[in-house]
């Protein structure tokens, strides 16, 4: 087989893994494709509603563009730039540490280069398909209200994902080299997940902190933001043109972005079979902890919170979740102190914040505890009743929140009492709700599955998300309008009962 | 049983009450896995179940360690009914599955202490046992190293040493010994046999013939869900005929029949 023939044939391959796994997460297992493809249609139609309601309007901009209509497409081009960088650094990562073919890859004959340079092309093929999909109803929007020319949008979209999967492949090789394979996986994940969410929290903090609204529109639309950025000309803008319609502007970011991931394809791809080896070579890295202590005593229960909390602090996979819902507490807090020294109405906001990130924090937590079991048959085996089990589980996610809430609300307290009180309610209710859940739908699985519990049940992924945002709407009714709280209270309750009624542990 | 203490294994053997009493045990999946089993093992036994892959072995042993609700049947433990009151069953059982179950995240030091935790050892016993359980498998240099970098060997023995440390009645090990180098298997085989001096009972499922010929009292062959034949390789090698019959022949011939007669 010549060279070129090897490279197509191996590059079909991968295009055909990347296809699979792409199919089995979006709609779960075999069994159960046909309805999901459905589903998935389903809601992409719906999507179509909330896009409409956030850029239905932007539909009929016409170029030339002023600052702030710029500012804004931008600041939005440069957030989805951002959320596709965090997926890539992510797929990098595992392309290191997934080592299920690697071994297989490296032993064979076939040039390591090519094999990498097509990995590296898959792993850009897999970020941009995934942000065409989730672009698809915005850009539909535009396009039903403003004509084809936001058809070029797609280009855009392109672009920026050549260029996401580029920058993550050379940021995720330096860690390599700066730190270490047994550091960079960790580093990477954090990295991931403050990149993620760090420009839509940096927004806030901006607004926070000149205008005292977690409205990220605020700044972006401000004279101060028009006054600081550059001149229309500005290749800064490209990105936003190109997006309106402009073919050249277009032409010149598809390009750009190709080379980009060309020469990191030409940079890296010999490196990363050295990498891979240095990676192999350091995964039966000993992590020895100083034990001085003696064994404690205690109930069994005990035994099982302490092995909980234990893993959970040594999991860098769940730090760096953690690390993702954490983050966006920050700007409520930030608020919460400028409130201190200036009475605001907008504090009330701070409450669906902290309810709506317990909800999803417990959620993740429940899954850990509950179904990510890396020894079952031993838990199983043990003299202790199964309800004993699942109550020390839930203990350590509860105790888990109120370590992490606590404070905050206790700080809240002293700007507004009943405030307070009713965003830990809130907190504790969407905590119990999204453990009740994990509890109906829970699967044995190892914890390194963490990252795909979202696709083992699709069901209890969007119950999780339903619930949280009616907990966090219901605590922020409470305290403006105490009725509408009332109808709020009883959709998310009743969405907790149809969870409960279709759950496969239903009694 | 105190462990360590060395009982006439005869006398422990006639005792009263069986370790492991199976009746009509039955299981079904998409097909009968296990069949109207009927097993009985002795206190202070070494017994190995034969069988091919798919025979019901595990799923036997599943059922017998209370991860599997049985259809239909009893399982009882040292006299213990273990359905009825599956927790005292437990608490006298260890279970070893042939994929070693332990937190990648923890030092074997650190797993011991919560296998111990759970059973309700009393620690200073645990502790002090932990120490030699794990020395005695050649694991001390590694007991505060987690046991994410350790080998599927190094796992296993974590993991038979968590079945141990709260000094069980009645073991149960399916496939042990796989995926173990020549050294660990010896350090395996080693302390399940000094374990059953001190009178505990220990069954074993393996592939390994070589290992049940020179281990077990007794061993049971099992095919398609039916216990197809009992006994002591003496008695196997009377039942089938042929004096001079090697184990794996005879269990070639035997799993031939069962199929046959399934």
């Amino acid at each position: 087989m010549s060279s070129a023939a090897a490279l197509t044939w191996y590059a079909r391959h991968e295009i055909r893994l990347a296809w699979r796994e792409w199919l089995a997460m979006m709609t779960g297992s075999r069994g159960k494709r046909k309805r999901a493809i459905i589903a998935l249609v389903v809601f992409a139609a719906i999507m179509h509603l909330p896009a409409y309601a956030v850029i239905g309007r932007f539909a009929d901009l016409q170029a030339p563009l002023g600052k702030p209509e710029l500012i804004v497409i931008t600041a939005t081009i440069l957030l989805a730039w951002a959320l596709m960088l965090s997926q890539a650094i992510e797929s990098v990562t595992r392309v290191f540490y997934a080592r299920a073919d690697l071994d297989l890859l490296m032993s064979s004959p076939a040039n390591l280069a090519n094999v990498f340079s097509v990995r590296i092309a898959a792993i850009a093929l897999s970020v941009i398909g995934m942000a065409l999909l989730l672009s698809t109803p915005f850009v539909d929007v535009l396009v039903i209200g403003g004509g084809a020319r936001w058809l070029s949008a797609f280009g855009v979209v392109v672009a920026i994902g050549l260029s996401a999967a580029a920058v993550a492949i050379a940021i995720t090789v330096l860690l390599f080299r700066l730190i270490g394979p047994s550091r960079t996986r960790l580093v990477a994940q954090i990295v991931a997940a403050v990149i993620g969410a760090g420009f839509v929290i940096a927004l806030q903090v901006a607004a926070i902190l000149s205008y005292g609204t977690l409205s990220r529109f605020t700044v972006l639309t401000s004279d101060a933001a028009s006054a600081y950025a550059p001149d229309l000309d500005s290749p800064l803008w490209w990105p936003a043109r190109a997006a309106i319609g402009d073919g050249m502007v277009l032409s010149w970011l598809m390009a750009g972005g190709l080379l980009l991931l060309g020469a990191v394809m030409a940079v890296f791809s010999p490196r990363f079979a050295d990498t891979v080896v240095r990676v192999a070579a350091t995964t039966r890295a000993v992590c020895r902890g100083p034990r001085a202590t003696a064994f404690r005593g205690g109930s069994r229960q005990r035994a099982l919170r302490t092995k909980e909390f234990v893993l959970l602090r040594r999991d860098p996979w769940l730090l760096s979740q953690s690390l993702m819902q954490l983050l966006y507490l920050v700007p409520p807090a930030l608020m919460l102190w400028r409130s201190f020294s200036e009475s605001s109405d907008a504090i009330v906001l701070i409450t669906p914040v902290i309810v709506m990130a317990a909800g999803q924090l417990a959620g993740g937590l429940a899954w850990l505890t509950i179904s990510g079991e890396d020894a079952a048959d031993l838990v199983a085996t043990a003299p202790l009743p199964p309800s004993h089990v699942i109550r020390a589980k839930i203990e350590v996610v509860l105790i888990s929140i109120g370590a992490i809430f606590t404070p905050l609300i206790a700080a809240l307290a002293f700007a507004s009492l009943t405030q307070a009180i009713v965003t830990a309610l809130g907190v504790i209710i969407a905590t119990v709700s999204a453990a009740a859940i994990q509890l109906w739908f829970r699967v044995q699985a190892k914890r390194t599955q963490f990252r795909r519990r979202q696709t083992s049940s699709r069901l209890a992924t969007f119950a999780e998300a339903f619930c949280s945002i009616g907990w966090a709407a219901t605590s922020v009714l409470a305290v403006t309008i105490p009725v509408a709280a009332v109808i709020s209270g009883a959709l998310t309750a009743a969405i907790l009962a149809a969870t409960w009624k279709i759950s496969p542990r239903r009694g | 049983m105190v462990r360590g203490e060395q009982l006439d294994r005869s006398e422990i053997m006639k005792a009263d009450v069986s370790a492991l009493e199976v009746r009509g045990l039955t299981k079904r999946f998409d097909r009968p896995a296990v069949d109207a089993l009927d097993l009985t093992v002795r206190t202070g036994e070494f017994y190995a179940l034969l069988g091919p892959n798919g025979a019901g072995k595990t799923t036997t042993l599943r059922m017998v360690a209370g991860l599997l609700r049985p259809d239909a049947g009893s399982v009882a433990i040292l006299g213990i009914d273990a359905l009825a009151d599956p927790v005292a069953a437990k608490q006298i059982m260890a279970w070893v599955s042939d994929e070693p179950m332990i937190y990648d995240k923890l030092t074997p030091l650190e797993y011991l202490e919560f296998v111990a935790g759970l059973w309700g050892i009393d620690p200073a016993t645990s502790e002090t046992s932990a120490h030699q359980l794990l020395a005695s498998l050649g694991l001390e240099p590694h007991l505060h190293e987690r046991c994410e970098g350790f080998s599927k060997g190094m796992r296993q023995k974590v993991a038979l040493a968590g079945a141990l440390v709260h000094d069980p009645r009645l073991i149960i090990l399916d496939e042990p010994l796989t995926g173990l180098d020549a050294l660990s298997a010896r350090h395996v085989k080693g302390l399940l046999q000094e374990r059953v001096r001190s009178g505990c009972t220990v069954i074993m499922t393996t592939h390994i013939l070589e290992v049940a010929e020179r281990m077990a009292d007794r061993i049971g062959v099992i095919a398609a869900g039916r216990l197809v034949a009992e006994g002591t390789l003496s008695e196997l090698r009377q039942q089938n005929g042929r004096g001079d019959t090697s184990l794996e022949d005879m269990f070639i011939a035997l799993v031939d029949a069962g199929a046959a007669a399934a």
